[in-house]
């Protein structure tokens, strides 16, 4: 459905060069959900733009939905659908109207055009606002309308920019099975941009990590977390003059990671952190090392993305 | 085919936008009304007390200049609500469909030429009980001609906001060349009052050959070398307009 082979933009600012993307590799199989992982700046929007026709690559080539972006823009622009960062809705119009003329832009009959915008005004949980300016919408609804809008003309292929920014966790969930419904009924393929592991996570078949203008890994959330080597194992000691000999403690365990220390917290990676526990424990408490609390945790998308981009897109995020 | 029926969902989107906010329409309406009813009545003095005048009532002289700068004035600025579009993303969700790039300047540039006739047959309307009299053919050519006038600013104003894509940037640009076109065209005074040296320099004003034209129009001189000039000019412009417009909207990132 897309294969792209080192596309590249570069911007011309007052301030110099900006290498926004540099010689991305793509390749999306139809009725796919990919997920574009990465952080700000990071060149997901310059992607997406440039495979949506709006931007013409500095270097490169991509075929889209069949059709070469560079020779047919026309033919991509048949068959894919857009949902800009920014959104897409005028304040002054009225949220129906707005819709039904996207339909109709891409040469959907009137009676379609309206028909169509009614199911999606349903589907994306905008009943009522048909008549209501766009300005008048709370920043969740307005996004959904701005998804109806590159959806309304049913496309074989769809990118969606940050589609879940500003939904509240009932409004983001709909829409992800709204996402799958897409697929499953109609076989779309969706390729979206998102910050949000979990979303990565629940919705995507396959998330590509993006940084500084190169995709630093790609695969199945799945493959992705199994590439990280083992589970983490958190604890959290009860007196944290302890944080060394605890260290030295879980540095011992076979094929253990190098362990981190934050105060009185320890972090280390180990292939089976489940089986180790028991042990561990143990040794622990014959070094008279008191425990406040430990954790296991499975690898995480974030983990994938500490341990390729050297930063954390969680907040939170604790030990490095 | 697909052209025009993109063009006039473009078109009935804008106009629908329009008269949803009717306040830019009423007060582009409102300014030539007072021209009318407080400079008016001056000008009336001043054409009598003028023998250099050309032919024609002060209301011949006057409504066709007012006509002019309706056309010119009211139609710069239209770049404006196409800034706002941008800034919210529409112009780019309508770049993403198959729609013709040129529907997406040419249903805008209907919208500002069909809200323009409606203001410029009112204002010729009006003018009627203050005093003009004109044959209705010549004043209907004339209302045309401000018609075609009013497109080609409307792309030209379309043009330069889609390349700036600033407001702060834009309007510095259109007072700096439209105050200039409507004080060397004569509109309020005709250019015959004026030193040879000013009459010179508005010769090269293509407007100015528009208000001549116009001014002969409503005089009934149909077949006047001044109805021809003034056709000529307002369809060079608007061949201008088109073109420098249609490259624009054709533009990659516009
Ligand atoms: N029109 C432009 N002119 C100059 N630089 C640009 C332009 N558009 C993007 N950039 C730069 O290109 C880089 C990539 O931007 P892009 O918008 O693709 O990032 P992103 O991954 O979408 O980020 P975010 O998560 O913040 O949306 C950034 O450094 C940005 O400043
Ligand atoms: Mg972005």
């Amino acid at each position: 459905m897309i294969t792209a082979r080192a596309l590249s933009r570069t911007f011309q600012t007052r301030t110099g060069t900006v290498e926004a993307v540099r010689g991305i590799e793509l390749d999306v199989a139809a009725g796919e959900i990919v997920g574009f992982l990465g952080p700000n700046g990071a060149g997901k929007t310059t992607t997406l733009r440039m495979l949506t026709t709006l931007l013409v690559p500095t270097a490169g080539e991509a075929t889209v939905a069949g059709c070469d972006l560079r020779r047919d823009p026309v033919g991509v622009r048949r068959q894919i659908g857009y949902v800009a960062q920014g959104g897409a809705a005028y304040a002054e119009a009225l949220a129906g109207e707005e819709l039904v003329d996207q339909a109709r832009l891409y040469g959907l009959p009137a009676a379609r055009a309206a028909e169509q915008a009614r199911i999606l005004f349903t589907q994306l949980d905008l009943d009522g606002l048909w008549k209501r300016t766009c300005k008048s919408l709370s920043g969740g609804q307005r996004r959904r309308l701005d998804i109806a809008l590159g959806l309304v003309h049913s496309p074989a292929l769809v990118f969606l920019d940050e589609p879940s920014t500003g939904l509240d966790p009932q409004s983001r969930a709909n829409l992800w099975n709204h996402i799958r419904r897409l697929r499953e009924d109609l076989g779309t393929t969706v390729f979206l941009t998102t910050h949000y592991l979990d979303e990565a996570d629940a919705l995507c078949d396959r998330v590509l990590v993006i940084d500084h203008g190169t995709i630093v890994a790609a695969g199945s959330p799945e493959e992705l977390k199994r590439s990280i080597n083992g589970d983490a194992v958190l604890l959290t000691l009860a007196d944290r003059a302890h944080a060394e000999d605890a260290r030295r403690i879980v540095a011992a365990l076979e094929d253990a990671g190098s362990p981190a220390t934050d105060g009185n917290q320890v972090q280390v990676r180990v292939p089976h952190g489940a089986s180790v526990l028991p042990g561990l424990l143990r040794d622990l408490d014959a070094h008279g090392i008191g425990l406040a609390a430990v954790e296991v945790r499975r690898p995480t998308l974030d983990d994938v993305f500490l341990s390729v981009t050297g930063r954390s897109l969680r907040d939170d995020s604790l030990v490095a | 085919m697909n052209l025009l029926r993109e063009t006039w969902v473009v078109f009935v989107r804008a106009l629908r936008l329009s008269l949803r906010n009717p306040v830019w329409v009423v007060i582009g309406l409102i300014q030539p009304l007072l021209y009318l009813a407080l400079f008016g009545p001056l000008l009336k003095r001043v054409v009598e007390a003028a023998p250099s005048l050309p032919p024609g009532d002060a209301w011949k002289i006057f409504v066709p200049g007012l006509l002019v700068q309706l056309g010119v004035f009211g139609t710069s600025f239209v770049g404006f609500g196409l800034i706002a579009e941008y800034r919210a993303g529409v112009i780019e969700r309508m770049r993403v469909t198959t729609a013709h790039r040129v529907a997406l300047l040419g249903g805008r540039m209907l919208r500002d030429v069909l809200v323009l006739l409606v203001q410029a047959v009112l204002l010729t309307a009006v003018a009627i009980p203050f005093g003009l009299r004109t044959s209705v053919s010549g004043a209907l050519l004339g209302v045309a001609t401000v018609g075609l006038l009013g497109a080609a600013f409307s792309a030209l104003s379309y043009a330069a906001a889609l390349r700036l894509k600033s407001e702060d940037a834009l309007a510095p640009l259109l007072n700096g060349i439209a105050i200039p076109l409507l004080l060397l065209s004569g509109i309020l005074l005709p250019m015959t009052l004026a030193p040879t040296w000013l009459q010179r320099l508005s010769d090269l004003n293509p407007v100015k050959h528009i208000v001549d034209g116009l001014r002969a129009l409503f005089r009934g001189d149909v077949a006047s070398t001044a109805t021809m000039w003034g056709l000529v000019d307002t369809i060079g412009l608007l061949v201008i307009g088109l073109y420098v417009g249609t490259r624009t909207f054709r533009r990659e990132s516009a």
